[in-house]
């Protein structure tokens, strides 16, 4: 237990969790202003895959990290796109077509990095986003190093938070948007497009999802290799139900997630002789759940996801 | 803006040829991917054909990898059918896997006729078994099932992982982490005296006939039926629809279970990490390209299969990577939605 809290009291336990929890909040928001809308989208996984994938590959190709992000985004919207043709506007299953669409943006993303890098058996690496200590606050102890000593795509994420938040919460739009997840016949009625919404939400969700997973090639490791998502989109969906569909709540959420694996992580050095390591890599999956279980009786979901929308049909 | 209106009615020949259009469209749209490595389109679908079908050992392996799939396909076509979304196959069916291992080598030993029944039951209760968690959730807390089965798939493997690596190992296998082989009486037997084909595919039929008079003939197929197209009413009509789910889900577990048994008993006669290659996620495709019938599931297994074996051969005689199996895969799953939608429903533009 003494070896536990000696951990929580370093700088580089803390640092890893910020770390770990970027992707996760990407993808975590994406989903949250997917179903806000009334969209399930269980393509996340394979958009962030695509994501890690085309980041990674803009830069390799010569491209700047920032445009290799905003490739990746442009290409997590299209399928965004793709997926809110199919559900929104042909009303098909929210789940088969984003099972389909994770299956198809996958091996799409493995066929494409096998074809522009054929002969590399040990994957490439590119440079990767450098730390931006941020001025002053990063030399703080412990929190300089743990939150201001990290990846601008870090903070970007920590920031989108917010912005979410605002955006959600307090603009017209966020209020479209919530109301076409809630009660689309009513925002019909105001003269608003439903449609036009949750698809644009889709789009949205879908790009910041893409950046969540270029994230981990272009930020937390350098090059880009098979099974790289390993289940992190489901997490994501799995913590937006824990989050009962609030942007600070995912936050929190994520945090505990990813203190709890950074933690995992170092106890799989220290206890790795006695306890196997796959015990500790099933324990995300695990927790997931249970944070599903936890809070499956409080979950507020809104009222019509997966609920297709027609115009002029009465529900 | 897009009027979607149900068909009067729908013909047996616009059902069945919906999956056509979807896997015609699939290989258009696949060829663009094929022009972009330089090998003409129809070299390259030549090519994958003679791979899947072009004589008979091409023939005996695309039969070979259809077997699992014909069980994961009838597992995920019962689920869905019932509207439960059971994304797990590929764990229930290292579950199988795992059960199989556990009484199949040495724990137990019967004559073959009882044996391989025994097998394949427990395979089957296996899965069905992990199955357990994600529908009582779903029934009773009303949790999604396709995030808690997705994520069960990882734990499942995790704890292959751990068995083979450590209390299962097999002490012959020269460090190579695969366990003990299933003793022989409990082994598939072949079909055919050249090739791989094994018993599997038999029972694999069997129990596609068996799932297709289940779903048609029983009340509870009806209920299956009654409780994915409407639950509610299924409900006020007095069927008792949380049980009916529970059931469906435990013979879809025990269905993917199954393809466990008869890949470890059938194909490898041991257990190892890479049992599957997605066989459960392809399931998925095979039910949706059978449009969730039984009997649909075995050509569709056939054809996805088919696809995989194919693509391995092209990818070895021209550079074409074998991922664009996956992605057929994937663009199929995609196409047969549409085309069954354009089947059921006439479709207009109204400005």
């Amino acid at each position: 237990m003494s070896d536990i809290f000696e951990i929580l009291l370093t700088a580089g336990f803390w640092a890893a969790t910020i770390r770990i929890v970027s992707p996760l909040i990407f993808g975590t928001l994406g989903e949250l202003i997917c179903e806000r809308a009334g969209v399930l989208n269980l393509g996340i996984e394979g958009i962030m895959t695509v994501g890690a994938m085309s980041g990674w590959m803009w830069v390799y190709q010569g491209g700047g990290l920032w445009g290799g992000v905003l490739f990746a985004a442009c290409l997590g919207a299209l399928f965004g796109l793709l997926h809110a043709g199919f559900t929104v506007h042909l009303g098909l299953s929210q789940h088969v077509t984003g099972i389909g669409i994770t299956l198809f943006a996958s091996a799409l993303s493995y066929f494409v990095s096998r074809m522009l890098l054929p002969s590399a058996t040990t994957p490439p690496k590119i440079e990767p986003f450098q730390e931006l200590p941020i001025p002053v606050l990063s030399d703080l102890p412990i929190i300089g190093e743990a939150l201001f000593s990290q990846s601008p795509l870090t903070y970007l994420a920590i920031l989108a938070v917010p912005v979410t938040w605002y955006v959600l919460y307090r603009t017209p739009l966020g209020l479209a948007v919530r109301m076409a997840g809630e009660n689309p016949v009513a925002v019909e009625a105001q003269g608003i497009n439903v449609l036009a919404v949750r698809t644009g939400a889709v789009a949205v969700g879908s790009a910041l999802m893409a950046i969540g997973g270029a994230f981990i090639t272009m930020s937390w490791f350098d090059a880009f290799y098979f099974g790289m998502i390993n289940g992190r989109g489901w997490i994501c969906v799995a913590l937006v139900i824990f989050a009962s569909w609030r942007p600070g709540k995912a936050l929190v959420g994520a945090l505990l997630f990813a203190g709890l694996e950074a933690l995992q992580v170092r106890a799989q050095q220290s206890a790795g002789a006695f306890i196997p390591y796959q015990f500790f890599l099933a324990l995300p999956y695990v927790m997931s759940i249970l944070a599903m279980v936890v809070m499956a009786r409080k979950a507020k979901y809104p009222h019509a996801l997966l609920v297709p929308f027609r115009r002029g049909e009465r529900v | 803006m897009i009027i979607i209106e149900p068909r009067a009615s729908v013909s047996l020949f616009r059902a069945a040829m919906a999956p056509v259009w979807a896997v015609a469209a699939a290989l258009v749209l696949c060829s663009v991917l094929i022009m972009w490595t330089g090998t003409s389109v129809p070299t390259a679908y030549v090519l994958l054909f003679k791979g899947a079908f072009g004589s008979s050992f091409a023939i005996n392996e695309t039969l070979t990898r259809s077997i699992p799939l014909i069980f994961t396909g009838l597992a995920v076509a019962v689920a869905f059918r019932a509207k439960f979304y059971n994304i797990g196959a590929e764990g229930q069916l290292y579950a199988g896997a795992l059960a199989a291992t556990f009484f199949g080598t040495g724990l137990i030993t019967l004559p073959a006729v009882l044996m391989i029944p025994l097998l394949m039951l427990v395979g089957a209760i296996a899965g069905g078994l992990l199955l357990i968690i994600p529908v009582l959730l779903k029934t009773r807390l009303k949790v999604d099932e396709v995030v808690t089965t997705l994520l069960l798939n990882f734990v499942v493997l995790l704890v292959v992982s751990y068995l083979l690596e450590g209390p299962w190992k097999d002490p012959m296998s020269l460090g190579w982490p695969q366990a003990a082989s299933i003793v022989d009486e409990g082994v598939l037997p072949a079909l055919l005296a050249k090739g791989r084909l094994h018993f599997g595919l038999i029972i694999a039929v069997l129990m596609a006939v068996a799932m297709w008079a289940i779903m048609r003939f029983t009340v509870l197929g009806y209920e299956i039926r009654a409780v994915g197209f409407n639950a509610g009413a299924a409900e006020f009509s007095g069927i008792r629809v949380n049980r009916t789910v529970i059931i469906t889900a435990l013979i879809s577990g025990g269905l993917a279970g199954m393809a466990g048994v008869s890949e470890t008993a059938g194909l490898k006669g041991y257990l190892t990490l890479d049992l599957s290659p997605g066989f459960g996620y392809t399931g998925i495709a095979v039910a949706m390209l059978a449009q969730l019938s039984p009997l649909g599931v075995i050509p569709a297994a056939i054809f996805l299969s088919a696809v995989y074996v194919g693509a391995d051969a092209m990818s070895r005689a021209v550079n074409i990577p074998s991922y664009i199996a996956d992605v057929l895969v994937g663009v199929s799953v995609l196409a047969v939605l549409v085309s069954v939608m354009f089947s059921q429903f006439l479709v207009r533009w109204r400005s």
